[in-house]
């Protein structure tokens, strides 16, 4: 087991050296009062740069990106992440920017970023961008910020609830709760789409607006969704679109056509760049003419040939990020887009969804797909089979695949489906990897019948064994202390 | 699974044991297992008002999150401060283990809880 | 560019394994009116030559404080980053994975991150730190909302001296309604410590302190801010440096209940304002309010050390509507670039690089001085202060016009940070600069 860096610290060893600052320390009196000042050093590490190089290669050896293998984890579109994207976030002319740079001097930033907002209007059928938000979520929250104060400018104040489908990511309830509003549950139908009869059930004067992935998170497309816009609109609520699954429909079918009044991407999913083991992400909002007063400030104009930064927008909701939001991803998601033009980006949902299909046709046989038919980027199956059958659940398959080195599917989501196994297998897999998850796949189904004891013994060929989330939540230790 | 018979039940889960005009009130056995290893309890506080149906107090597991609701209206006069220390008491005995106590306000909504025998029916058409 | 790597026969195969007459079929399910009839109005693909060869002229069309001195500061400051961050960051285990849910494939990341909450805990002497925020006025604005929580008041009091763009996104977090947002004018620079505890009441959730302020200086009158709050049952929320924090007393040595900041300079670039990190630490009364991702140290079932993510009931998957905030994804990879950092400058590099920056600070004042120039502030500052200049617009222009990039524009005054990378000659540049435009 790897010893945590503050263990293999060295009294006096170090990797850092100042350069000499040419004034002589008598030359200047430093004013902090007394009392002010550390009594004591922080604990950091002192370690020499060989071992500190060391410890976070050793470490990396003991994380699985996209690069290591086949990654579908559902609804996280954990694609390919293309190295010429890195390289343009680095160049010294982007990385090296000071966000309070006269606009004069930064014209090359402002210029993609205005550039990028324009070509996300045009995936989306939106009218306006803002790349403030640094995720879906905070994305997400800005669009229920957009919504709120929609309302609120028109003196329309009784609207005190949003509604969110039973099937919604957690980030929908906790964004609208965040806002003040009220959660109301719309059902899934025995289709696994949104019950149009409960949802006009459940409109009113009071309602916000509804909160919606499309596809949704069954990895199924909400055909009826102009009679969705419809009933929300009718009944003066706005139509939000969660982007979450957007990598199925790019160059297909645009959210700004369906009705959407707002929508969020996620740049991190759909447009190819890095999940950093968590983030950076960066989680867009795009909105109808109607709602552009409202978006956070600055926003970026262009004006004879010159971009800039205007906060004069007296209805804009103010500001959600420090400075402008995720610029390093903002490059990378451009270079992507510049990359594969239209043509490209139909390809990546079509292949997408080409992908998912095989997959889904090819497990139906052993496992069970309450859904089973035609999805789009992604499909979910069950192992209540495997586990009616011989107690193993989808944690175990999920442990088992491990085993043979794939990251699993996302599990126990959504939550209307029992021992639910999502499945994304993004548009930059080869068949030959599809193939070898079918067969990991079958011979867990295999081994469930034959060996169970051993499967819910898995990993057996991680580094560690499954771990003991239980003591961990009851006793939680969440920093080295060090022993004496 | 256990259900005792000499104590009265909620559609949520929880148990109500009386004592005079003292309600003692805790989880089921079906709650317990259904939520799984239980790590933490937050308890409400002594002479809280709550009325029927109003959560006191939250319960949660390694991978879920539930209210716990009281059945009765009435006046905490106790809680079993226990469970801060160790919540896993309520997997291993649920009865046994109650979270709060309240004086009643009105003995009469007991009347609307499910006895035992009730209680059983209702979780063997849950488990369908 | 393609990153599709299916070729057409393969593609073929498969339509036939799923019974798909063609690709289209595959969208049956939209309906017709919906369809996009038409490409998508977008410049055509382009090879990787094409790119580098654009990228690199957009690029171009900035300028980069690499090449240049830089004095600005205000929130995101040039740093000196080691070459063996930006190495270890291209570690694609790293940098291509997702958040930790299955710890068994991920106790690399685990790992770092429990380093990383460690580091923060013993920078800010605090109980415990998340896996970190989307940048630092998120995570003030976070602070505020779980102070409004667990307090279960809305008020919240914040001296105007802190960054004017974290008290924004503040009072745009507060339009959810459980926050009054009051900002108390300060006083010469500083937060006005009578009249911020006139203000506290009963109440009073908590009361914000930004130290250094967003004027660079040092907040003096902690203690009886930290009193009077406290007083009445609410909480202190500081706004710290991480930089500072190898010279000055922590948040946690004053009493804070929360600690946050802008951990930019922990290893991460300037990059135009973003990705950059919230750090959020507290004390552990509030560990199960706390917002984001924590990971934990616990065993396996044989006994070994392993890392999980913990504490998960009170995030937006399991708690939905309940949570206390909805944040998913953060901001990992500058948290492990940050944590990367510290490992190499150490506990004696970060208390040098801390001495440093506020010796070259002392430096610039006396030679601003001597050229006849004035702080506005009569302060103690760490690595900023604010240097009066009529007008610092055409300042900042005459700085540029000789290759400085000058500070951030105050009323009648310069902004000026001032890093372990400045040097004597930068600083007497700007000492005669400034001085020269004072003069006339």
């Amino acid at each position: 087991m790897s010893k945590l860096i503050f263990e293999k610290s060295v009294k006096g060893a170090r990797a850092f050296t100042l350069p000499e600052s040419g004034i002589p320390p008598a030359m200047v009196t430093e004013e902090i009062p007394a009392d002010l000042l550390r009594e004591e050093d922080p604990l950091l590490p002192e370690i020499s740069e060989v071992e500190a190089v060391r410890h976070f290669t050793e470490l990396s050896q003991k994380s699985y990106g996209v690069d290591s293998g086949f990654y579908p984890l559902g609804s996280c579109t954990m694609k390919y992440n293309p190295k010429i994207n890195e390289w343009a976030a680095r160049l010294p002319g982007f990385a090296g920017i000071h966000p309070y740079q006269p606009e004069e001097t930064v014209q090359g930033a402002l210029e993609l970023m205005y550039e990028l907002e324009q070509m996300l209007c045009e995936i989306t059928g939106m009218d306006s961008f803002t790349l403030q938000p640094a995720a879906g979520a905070h994305g997400e929250m800005t669009g229920a910020m957009i919504i709120k104060a929609y309302h609120n400018s028109r003196g329309d104040t009784k609207r005190t609830k949003m509604i969110v489908p039973d099937s919604a990511h957690g980030t929908n309830p906790a964004t609208a709760n965040m806002l003040g509003y009220k959660v109301i549950e719309v059902k899934s139908d025995e289709r696994g789409l949104v019950d149009i009869e409960d949802l006009r059930a459940l409109m009113s004067d009071e309602i916000a607006g509804l909160m919606l992935t499309n596809p949704n998170t069954l990895g199924l497309f909400e055909e009826n969704i102009r009679e969705i816009a419809a009933i929300v609109h009718d009944a003066g609520g706005l139509l939000y679109y969660d982007g979450a699954n957007a990598n199925a429909i790019i160059g297909i079918a645009r959210p700004g056509d369906m009705g959407f009044d707002i929508c969020h991407l996620n740049l991190h999913k759909t447009f190819g760049t890095p999940h950093g083991g968590g983030g950076p992400g960066s989680g867009p909002i795009g909105v109808k003419s109607f709602l552009a007063d409202f978006l956070p400030v600055p926003v970026i104009e262009k004006h004879g040939g010159k971009y800039h930064l205007n906060y004069n927008r007296p209805l804009s909701i103010g500001k959600v990020h420090t400075f402008y939001g995720n610029f390093g991803v903002m490059v990378k998601a451009y270079t992507y887009i510049k990359a594969l033009g239209s043509s490209g980006l139909k390809a990546v949902s079509q292949n997408a969804v080409l992908n998912a299909n095989y997959l889904r046709t090819k497990l139906a046989g052993r496992y069970d797909i309450p859904y089973n038919r035609l999805c789009k980027h992604e499909f979910v199956a069950s192992a209540r089979k495997q586990k009616k059958e011989a107690g193993i659940t989808a944690l175990d398959v999920a442990k088992a695949l491990i085993d043979r080195r794939c990251h699993p599917p996302t599990i126990y989501f959504p939550l209307i489906v029992e021992e639910a196994l999502m499945i994304e297998p993004t548009e930059t897999e080869t068949r030959e990897r599809l193939d070898a998850f079918i067969e990991a796949m079958l011979e867990i189904d295999r081994e469930a019948r034959e060996n169970p004891e051993r499967l819910k013994e898995a990993p057996h060929r991680a580094v560690i064994r499954r771990p003991d989330e239980t003591g961990a939540a009851r006793n939680p230790i969440l920093k080295w202390t060090p022993k004496d | 699974m256990e259900i005792k018979a000499n104590l009265y039940y909620s559609d949520d889960h929880e148990w109500v044991r009386v004592e005079g005009d003292l309600a003692y009130i805790g989880i089921t056995d079906y709650a317990q297992h259904h939520l799984g290893d239980i790590v933490f309890v937050e308890l409400p506080e002594i002479g809280g008002e709550f009325a029927a149906g109003d959560t006191i107090g939250v319960i949660e597991s390694v991978k879920a999150v539930a209210d716990m609701h009281t059945p009765v209206s009435g006046t905490i006069t106790a809680v079993n401060e226990a469970l801060e220390e160790a919540p896993e008491t309520l997997n291993k005995d649920p009865y046994g283990q109650h979270i709060a106590v309240l004086k009643m306000s009105n003995p009469d909504e007991l009347k609307k809880l499910m006895t035992g025998e009730q209680y059983t029916a209702y979780c063997e058409q849950a488990e369908e | 560019m393609n990153y599709v790597p299916n070729p057409p026969w393969v593609v073929r195969q498969m339509l036939d394994t799923i019974g798909a007459k063609n690709i289209e079929d595959l969208f049956a399910d939209i309906p017709e009116a919906l369809k996009l009839k038409r490409d998508l109005n977008l410049p055509r693909p382009q090879s990787e030559v094409e790119l580098r060869r654009e990228l690199a002229a957009l690029a171009g069309r900035n300028l980069s404080a690499d090449d240049r001195p830089c004095f600005l500061g205000a929130g995101a400051y040039d740093h000196y980053i080691p070459a063996v961050v930006e190495q270890l960051l291209l570690r694609s285990e790293f940098y291509t994975a997702y958040t930790p849910y299955q710890p068994e494939l991920s106790q690399g990341v685990l790992q770092t991150i429990f380093e990383y909450q460690t580091m923060i805990c013993n920078l800010t002497g605090m109980d415990l730190a998340n896996a970190s925020m989307y940048d630092g006025g998120s995570a003030l604005a976070e602070a505020c909302s779980l102070a409004c929580d667990a307090t279960r008041r809305r008020k919240i009091l914040i001296p105007d001296t802190v960054h004017p763009r974290y008290l924004e996104v503040i009072r745009t977090y507060a339009m959810g309604g459980k926050m009054e947002i009051i900002t108390v004018p300060g006083k010469d620079g500083s937060a006005d410590p009578d009249a911020i505890t006139s203000m506290i009441d009963n109440r009073t959730a908590a009361v914000v302190i930004q130290h250094p302020n967003f004027y660079g200086n040092l907040e003096t009158a902690l203690r009886q801010i930290e009193k009077a709050v406290h007083g009445v049952k609410g909480l202190l929320i500081m706004a710290v440096d991480p930089i500072s924090l190898g010279l000055l007393k922590p948040p946690g040595a004053w009493g804070a209940d929360i600690a946050v900041g802008e951990g930019q300079s922990l290893g991460n670039p300037l990059s135009f304002g973003g990705p950059y990190l919230g750090f959020f630490a507290a004390s552990e009364q509030l560990m199960r309010r706390v917002p984001g991702r924590l990971v934990g140290e616990t065993v396996d079932r044989e006994g070994n050390r392993a890392f999980v993510l913990t504490l998960q009931a009170r995030e937006q998957h399991i708690r939905r509507e309940k949570a206390g905030s909805n944040i998913c994804s953060n901001e990992a990879l500058c948290a492990l670039a940050a944590t990367i950092y510290l490992t190499l400058v150490g506990r004696e590099g970060l208390k040098e690089i801390a001495r440093r920056c506020h010796q070259l600070a002392c430096y610039a004042k006396q030679q601003l001085e001597k050229a006849g120039l004035k702080l506005k502030y009569q302060k103690p500052f760490f690595k900023e202060f604010a240097v009066a200049i009529p007008d610092p617009r055409a300042a900042n222009t005459a700085l540029l016009k000789e290759g400085i990039i000058g500070g951030y524009e105050l009323d009648r005054a310069l902004l000026l940070a001032f890093t372990e990378k400045r040097t004597r000659a930068e600083i007497d540049r700007l000492a005669s600069i400034l001085g020269g435009i004072a003069r006339e």
